[in-house]
């Protein structure tokens, strides 16, 4: 089931993300590169989407949009009913600073920084004064079960321990949307499990809606629904549970 | 937000120790060379006007020919002056406190078997005046004294020091080439000039004993004199001025050949010298800030390259490109800063050292601290903000894949 014309309409029916008919192309001539040649799509609150496909199938620039870290070249992307394409660079960034959380395959966290400094970072963006940043970044490292490792730096911990970090730094600003590119890319299966389950808690128990690229299809059925891409478009689409209407 | 990105920066400076001191390097040289420069340079003019204060600051000199002629210098074509030149002076020019006749010549003088060479002055008692120079022991120059030309004479304390040592030169007989000379007198000591000159390196005696017994004519080398307090020395000037172009039949429209110090002159020519240095120095100052400046523009721009990841991270957690641009900003001006501290810190060594080499006081300048430090702070927003515009211009997708 692709999305439908007429998805912004939905906007305050669950819906949380419109794709319709996003096309995205580097290059000009003959070196144009077509990322993604059209997509549709619809994501709902409180979905976990686990997105799949060969490198090259466009799924990491879906995810860029998505992010509002860059815009289609045509289409329309709503976001909360928000067109982002008519945002600026700056209105982009007050969007992921408010509404979205990013965890990533290498952890992008700041390997200077102590834990509890790496979670606070985006509670700084938004002004918060720092007592209460602490006690929302202490908050948000017991959430991901690391209430003893706040002062240590990324270089001291674990890969899994790392990637707690980063979720926990995700999830501190209680974001409309958390996007995971690849979360356990670099850990091992037990890691793997470990961050997986939390990502599933922090979707049931939360109500987070989660969008994750994965090459594992195990990773893959934690999630509500799986979309493959290829060659820039949604190749097939699975339902693994109940819960997505 | 501001104090998390001082702290930011700090960590930053702290992380790479070496890096940061060797940006900052130029900022503190040229720093350092204005905070020297200052400091020694109102040392020297606090001196000066010491100096100004021990000569008399209502002084005046005339002198024949034109332009500043130390004493003892290089005497003029221009003709001397005489008793009758004096007198005009005394008699004419308004609100004179003193008026002396001076001539000099540098001569050896003897006693027993020690010799020292010095300076000798002819004048009258009122050179004491002009010069507000006390004896410090024995008696001025009598009035027949300094009519008859009578050879006695009053020592300066070195004089008295080296021919005398510790014994009582009073009453004593000196020999100044061929003439005998009884001491009647000690002056009072009153150190040296700025220029290392010892003041008390000298022998008085009355100007008709040093025309007839030493110059062999009655010329007056110079007329020193003051003005009563109160009277401008600008008006004491014009006045002599005006009389002496009389007196010598100076055509209108011609230069004079002769010479009216005022202590505004000797103040200039005093501070000549610093000024040349202060030029030098601030030159120094200038292209040292300038390369310090380049010198944090080049490794902010190395720095951003190395933390591409970093500011990639930061701009997708919700970072504005103002917030980035503010943090490597800050970053610069943090460095700056500490260039500027150190510079003022190594300035006031510098100024330290050179004041007492020079043997000029020292005088802390609170102000040019403050306006160096500023000055810094503003080199590290001037080539601070390129990088740091570059930094916050970054794509973050592009930022985030940097290796």
């Amino acid at each position: 089931m692709n999305g439908r014309p007429g998805a912004a309409a939905d906007a305050g029916n669950g819906v949380l993300v419109a794709f319709s008919g996003i096309v995205k192309t580097y290059g000009m001539g003959d070196a144009t590169v077509h990322a993604l040649r059209g997509i549709d799509l619809v994501i709902r609150r409180g979905e976990f989407l686990a997105v799949m496909g060969p490198s090259g199938s466009g799924k990491s620039t879906c995810m860029n949009i998505l992010g509002c870290l860059d815009t289609p070249t045509s289409g329309t992307y709503l976001f909360q009913g928000i067109d982002v394409g008519a945002l600026s660079r700056e209105g982009r960034a007050l969007l992921r600073r408010h509404r979205l959380g990013f965890v990533f395959q290498g952890f992008n966290l700041l390997n200077q920084s102590s834990a509890l400094e790496n979670v606070e970072l985006p509670l700084i963006y938004r002004g918060l004064p720092s007592r209460e940043r602490r006690l929302r970044a202490r908050e948000a490292l017991e959430a991901v079960g690391l209430p003893d490792r706040q002062s240590h730096t990324p270089g001291e911990l674990s890969g899994g321990q790392q990637q707690r970090v980063a979720i926990a730094r995700a999830m501190v600003i209680e974001p409309a949307l958390l996007l995971a590119d690849e979360p356990t890319g670099n850990l091992d299966s037990g890691s793997s499990r470990e961050i997986m389950e939390l990502l599933t808690a922090f979707n049931e128990d939360r109500g987070i809606t989660i969008v994750m690229v994965t090459h594992d299809g195990k990773m893959a059925a934690y999630a509500n629904r799986t979309i493959h891409f290829l060659d820039g478009r949604i190749d097939s689409e699975v339902q693994n549970g109940d819960e997505s209407t | 937000m501001i104090r998390e990105t001082v702290l930011l920066a700090l960590r930053a400076i702290r992380r790479n120790v070496l890096r940061s001191s060797l940006t900052i390097l130029g900022i503190v040289i040229g720093v350092a060379s204005v905070i020297a420069m200052v400091t020694l340079g109102g040392g020297a003019t606090a001196q000066v006007s010491a100096e100004i204060a021990s000569l008399g600051s209502n002084m005046l000199q005339v002198r024949p020919g034109q332009g500043f002629h130390g004493p003892g210098g290089a005497r003029s074509a221009a003709p001397s002056f005489d008793r009758k030149d004096v007198e005009a002076i005394r008699g004419q020019v308004y609100g004179l406190e003193a008026v002396a006749p001076v001539s000099t010549a540098g001569l050896q003088a003897v006693s027993g078997n020690r010799n020292w060479s010095t300076s000798v002055l002819g004048t009258t008692n009122e050179y004491f005046d002009v010069r507000d120079w006390p004896l410090g022991s024995g008696r001025i120059f009598g009035e027949g004294e300094l009519r008859s030309g009578k050879a006695v004479c009053i020592l300066g304390t070195t004089v008295g020091r080296e021919l005398f040592g510790d014994g009582d030169p009073l009453g004593a007989s000196i020999r100044l080439e061929k003439l005998a000379c009884t001491v009647i007198g000690i002056l009072a000591s009153k150190g040296q000039t700025s220029f290392g000159q010892d003041q008390d390196d000298v022998v008085i005696m009355p100007l008709r004993t040093f025309q007839r017994r030493i110059a062999g004519s009655t010329d007056v080398e110079a007329v020193y004199l003051s003005a009563l307090d109160g009277v401008s020395t600008t008006s004491v000037k014009k006045d002599i001025e005006g009389l002496m172009r009389e007196r010598r039949r100076i055509a209108e429209g011609k230069d004079d050949d002769f010479h009216v110090r005022d202590m505004q002159e000797i103040v200039t020519a005093l501070t000549g010298t610093t000024r040349v240095l202060t030029a030098l120095l601030g030159a120094v100052a200038a292209v040292s800030l300038l390369v310090g400046g380049i010198g944090i523009m080049n490794i902010m721009l190395v720095s951003v390259t190395e933390r591409t990841r970093e500011i990639g991270i930061r701009l997708a957690i919700g970072a504005l490109e103002r917030d980035v641009l503010l943090q490597f900003l800050i970053e610069a001006v943090v460095l700056s800063s500490f260039g500027g501290i150190f510079g003022i810190l190594f300035g006031l060594l510098m100024a330290l050292a050179g004041a007492r080499a020079m043997s000029v006081p020292f005088i802390l300048n609170p102000g040019i601290m403050v306006v160096a430090f500023l000055f810094s702070v503003a080199i590290g927003v001037a080539f601070g903000y390129f990088p740091a515009r570059r930094a916050a211009r970054l794509d973050p997708i592009d930022a985030l894949r940097h290796e």
